[in-house]
């Protein structure tokens, strides 16, 4: 299975992270933070974001396989479970206390930020920790 | 709203929106940021492509400076906050199955319930204690 569109896909999102400035915790923190000086930019990359990807994945899923693999490997739970419910709090907690989340920390790698590798050990921890203690 | 910039906005969700595509129709799957770094680093099947996709996260901004030359974004200071905060978001993202991309994004395209579900928490969840502390 040729890599090269795995790569290809992950750097298109992380220059669209970067351009859209959502790789700057100030940004996200802007917000996330209600306040006078409210900045709605994020709502705008989730929604151009879900536009692109909604209409390919209506238009694309009914119409055969992927190009690289037998079958689409997508989720079939449906049960809004504890894991899912307390999950999502506690990484909107983290969220809203340092401005990152998985996609815009790992871009940031590269700035060399003690900041930012802090938080990259400490998620890839909490990965280890969740798959070690199940709830 | 003096920090407002939808036009970086829009450009830049439409290539999280195709970047995001391009892993569904190539490889059928699901272009979630935090499983598949997970999977990457703790299971072995699956291993080569998820790491391809994680050096394009690597690479991305360095692209973004090579072409706006005077490109900066700002990083966190090393504190406690930010290591509580990394610990929170990756078991929360682990237990809760994803975050902003694979939910947000993909799973909230897809109308699933529990996609829909995780982001109106998680948002809510951000806004309350960014809001708080701030």
């Amino acid at each position: 299975m040729p890599i090269i569109f795995a790569f290809i896909a992950g750097l298109l999102m992380s220059v669209g992270i970067a351009y859209s400035h959502m790789i700057d915790p100030n940004k996200v923190l802007g917000f996330l933070t209600l306040n006078t000086n409210w900045d709605p930019s994020l709502i705008l990359v989730m929604a151009a974001a879900l536009a692109v990807y909604s209409c390919g994945y209506w238009l694309f899923i009914g119409k055969g396989k992927p190009v690289f693999a037998q079958s689409f490997s997508l989720p079939t739970k449906t049960t809004l479970d504890k894991p899912l419910l307390i999950g999502a709090l506690l990484f909107g907690a983290g969220w809203g206390l340092a401005g990152y989340c998985p996609g815009p920390a790992l871009a940031a790698l590269s700035s060399g930020s003690h900041g930012t590798l802090a938080f990259i050990i400490a998620m890839i921890t909490g990965w280890f920790i969740s798959r070690k203690l199940a709830i | 709203m003096e920090n407002f910039t939808p036009v970086e906005a829009l450009i830049g969700g439409a290539m999280i929106g195709l970047g995001a595509l391009i892993l569904l129709v190539f490889y059928g799957r699901i272009a979630g940021i935090s499983g598949i770094t997970s999977s990457a680093l703790f299971t072995r099947e699956g291993r080569s492509w998820r790491l391809a996709f994680l050096a394009g996260i690597v690479a991305g901004p360095l692209l973004v400076a090579a072409i706006i030359t005077d490109y900066s974004y700002s990083t966190p200071q090393l504190s406690w906050q930010v290591i509580v905060a990394g610990l929170l978001v990756g078991v929360g993202t682990g237990w809760g199955s994803g975050c902003t991309s694979g939910h947000g994004i993909c799973g909230v395209s897809r109308l699933s319930p529990r996609s829909i579900t995780a982001t109106v928490l998680f948002m809510l969840s951000g806004m309350l204690v960014a809001t708080l502390l701030s």
